[in-house]
């Protein structure tokens, strides 16, 4: 997409288009609210350091299981360490692990979904039974597995979402790949002697790309709720990194007794989750052309 | 010399119930800076035939003889894809019938005039300083801002006619226009024309221009070629053949044409029949079902008979019906 930047005439026209759908999410309120707990929760996560001077990791047997105080703004867990700056930190994770595993699933997903569109009939049919057969696992199960084999870590997770998300990305790529491959704007970039690459890249796949986007976007609430939960089963993020799963489940157990661990843990996923999804959703309607102009 | 000359083109198509032959024997030339024409009714295999000198048939489809000699010298039948592909768009270029459907939606249209020349290595700026002169060409108003807008701000007219500017914004040396006036009303399709003409004119190449609207064949083309199910009926200059029709199926086809119509009628005349299955040709003439004036010469196979300097009919009576014929 470099042309475009260089590009003045196009570059202005396409950026004053996303202007208008970005001051259109602004007038409604419930993407105003999401963006707002999405830009909190990012906030956090770039600041941590600033925010609290407590070290996340630092165990501290004096201060086991105090309550919310002036010093320890949410408390500390079973063994001393502050509660605040776990959920900073753990915020981090979240939003790394989304982030970085949404853009790779993207990627490929997309690559693989333009193979099937536009490649041989027979890889098309193979590739879809693969797509069928990934998506067909259960999430946890896949994720057990993977574990099994690579032992709890930050990667297996984003393998684990890279493996989820993948498959439906690819088969919307392809399906898109395959109506407009038969346009007639391919055929006469054909017929101009553009080569496969070129046709997939500057014709199909600008054409895929934005109704994509806003799907990943709507899938981030999705992904953070896996990071956490194989945290909170242990099959995610080692100890003693910070995750917002792994405080849920430090709190889990003593949730009669001192509940704020569990809320610490729990409420910035709903926080997280509900911002992302009230974005995704909202952007998704603005950038429909058919509520253009409302 | 000509800039294309197909002799004894051959297309064969590979189908669940045995190979269909699309093209049979096709022969015509397209000579430099003539405006050449090829009429026939849907399906006759005018986009097969397109496609064949492009090198795009599908998977299943395969020129099973015959040469496509470009610029006298390079058979194209034998050309490697990666050939074809840097001869598409410099030296033979196409415009293809909906214009709705021939630009990107997504991109906006300086964005693809300037991709389309990524072949050259000039700078952005002349690139685009070359696709405002080519819209002012094809007479864009406003060319400067038009490069900013998207495909649906235009109207289809202006679409095609973008469409035409991409296409000869590389003068080349033949450009194949399938239909490019059929989706459009009929003014604009006299507008589009006498555009054509006169950009071929100016860039000096020849066009092959397939229609099945004969007014326009006779407004614009140097020559034409008539065919039907597949295989060159009929091909000359084009007062020739429309004064002196020498094949029964491009008299019937001149009959049926409305803009000849002298008496008011309810029902336009069509010919009665349909097209024969290509998968079981008939041994003799191809038209000879639908024909009024079939006999026993009709079942063997149809020489090729010279009626007049550069017209040919495939038709056993040619040279003697054909004079008779002519005021039906």
């Amino acid at each position: 997409m470099s042309e475009a930047a260089s590009n003045p005439p196009a570059a202005t026209a396409r950026s004053s288009e996303l202007w208008r759908s970005l001051r259109r999410l602004l007038r409604e309120p419930l993407g105003l609210f999401g963006l707002g707990l999405v830009l909190l929760v990012i906030f956090g996560a770039i600041f941590a350091d600033f925010l609290t001077q407590w070290d996340p990791t630092r165990i501290n047997p004096r201060d086991r299981f105090l309550g919310p105080s002036g010093e320890h703004l949410m408390g500390t867990d079973q063994l001393g360490r502050d509660l605040f700056s776990r959920v900073l930190h753990g915020g981090r994770i979240a939003l790394y692990v989304a982030l970085v595993s949404t853009a790779v699933s993207l990627a490929i997903g997309i690559v693989l979904g333009l193979i099937a569109g536009y490649g041989p009939r027979w890889l098309d049919n193979l590739m879809i039974l693969l797509f069928d057969a990934m998506k067909s696992f259960p999430t946890v199960m896949l994720a057990l597995a993977l574990v099994t084999i690579m032992g709890p870590s930050l990667t297996a997770v984003m393998v684990v979402v890279v493996l989820v998300n993948v498959p439906g990305y690819a088969r919307i790529v392809r399906t898109q790949t395959i109506a407009i491959k038969s346009s007639e704007f391919v055929t006469a970039a054909q017929s101009m002697g553009a080569s496969t690459t070129r046709i997939l890249g500057v014709h199909i796949m600008p054409n895929v790309i934005g109704p994509l986007v806003i799907l990943a976007s709507m899938d981030i609430p999705v992904v953070i709720a896996i990071e956490a939960g194989m945290s909170f089963l242990g099959l995610g993020v080692r100890p003693p990194t910070p995750s917002w799963g792994s405080i849920l489940n430090d709190g889990f157990a003593q949730i009669r007794e001192t509940p704020w661990i569990a809320i610490a843990g729990g409420v910035p996923i709903i926080i997280t989750t509900l911002g992302f999804t009230f974005l995704g959703e909202t952007l998704r309607d603005v950038f429909d052309p058919r509520l253009k102009g409302r | 010399m000509s800039t294309l000359a197909i002799s004894g083109l051959n297309v064969v198509f590979s189908t669940e119930d045995g190979p269909l032959h699309a093209l049979k024997d096709v022969t015509f030339d397209v000579p430099e800076r003539r405006i050449v024409g090829i009429v026939g009714e849907s399906g006759c295999g005018k986009s097969t035939l397109i496609n064949a000198i492009l090198g795009l048939l599908a998977d299943n489809g395969t020129i099973s003889g015959g040469e496509v000699l470009f610029e006298g010298r390079d058979d194209l039948t034998q050309f490697t894809p990666r050939q074809m592909r840097d001869l598409r768009g410099p030296r033979i270029s196409t415009v293809f019938q909906d214009p709705m459907g021939a630009l990107n939606p997504v991109l906006s249209v300086g964005r693809q005039m300037i991709n389309i020349q990524y072949r050259s290595d000039q700078s952005k700026e002349q690139k685009a300083a070359r696709a405002i002169e080519m819209l002012k060409l094809v007479r864009i108003p406003d060319a400067d801002s038009a490069l900013e807008r998207y495909p649906h701000q235009f109207s289809g007219g202006m679409k095609q006619r973008i469409a035409i500017a991409m296409a000869l914004m590389m003068e080349p040396a033949l450009l194949i226009a399938d239909e490019p006036t059929t989706a459009l009303d009929a003014t604009l399709e006299v507008t589009t024309i006498e555009l054509l003409k006169d950009l071929q004119e100016k860039i000096g190449c020849s066009v092959m221009f397939i229609s099945h609207h004969l007014g326009v064949i006779a407004e614009l083309c140097d020559d034409v070629v008539v065919m039907y199910a597949g295989e060159v009926v009929e091909r000359g200059p084009v007062r020739e053949v429309f004064q002196h029709p020498s094949h029964p199926y491009t008299r019937r086809l001149l009959e049926c044409d409305p803009a000849r119509q002298t008496e008011r009628t309810r029902i336009l005349p069509t010919i009665p029949g349909e097209i024969p299955d290509l998968r079981a040709r008939p041994r003799g003439c191809v038209f000879a079902a639908r024909c009024l004036d079939r006999h026993e010469g009709c079942d063997t196979p149809q020489p090729d008979i010279v009626v007049a300097p550069g017209h040919a009919a495939r038709c056993n009576l040619a040279g003697q019906t054909a004079r008779e014929g002519a005021g039906a």
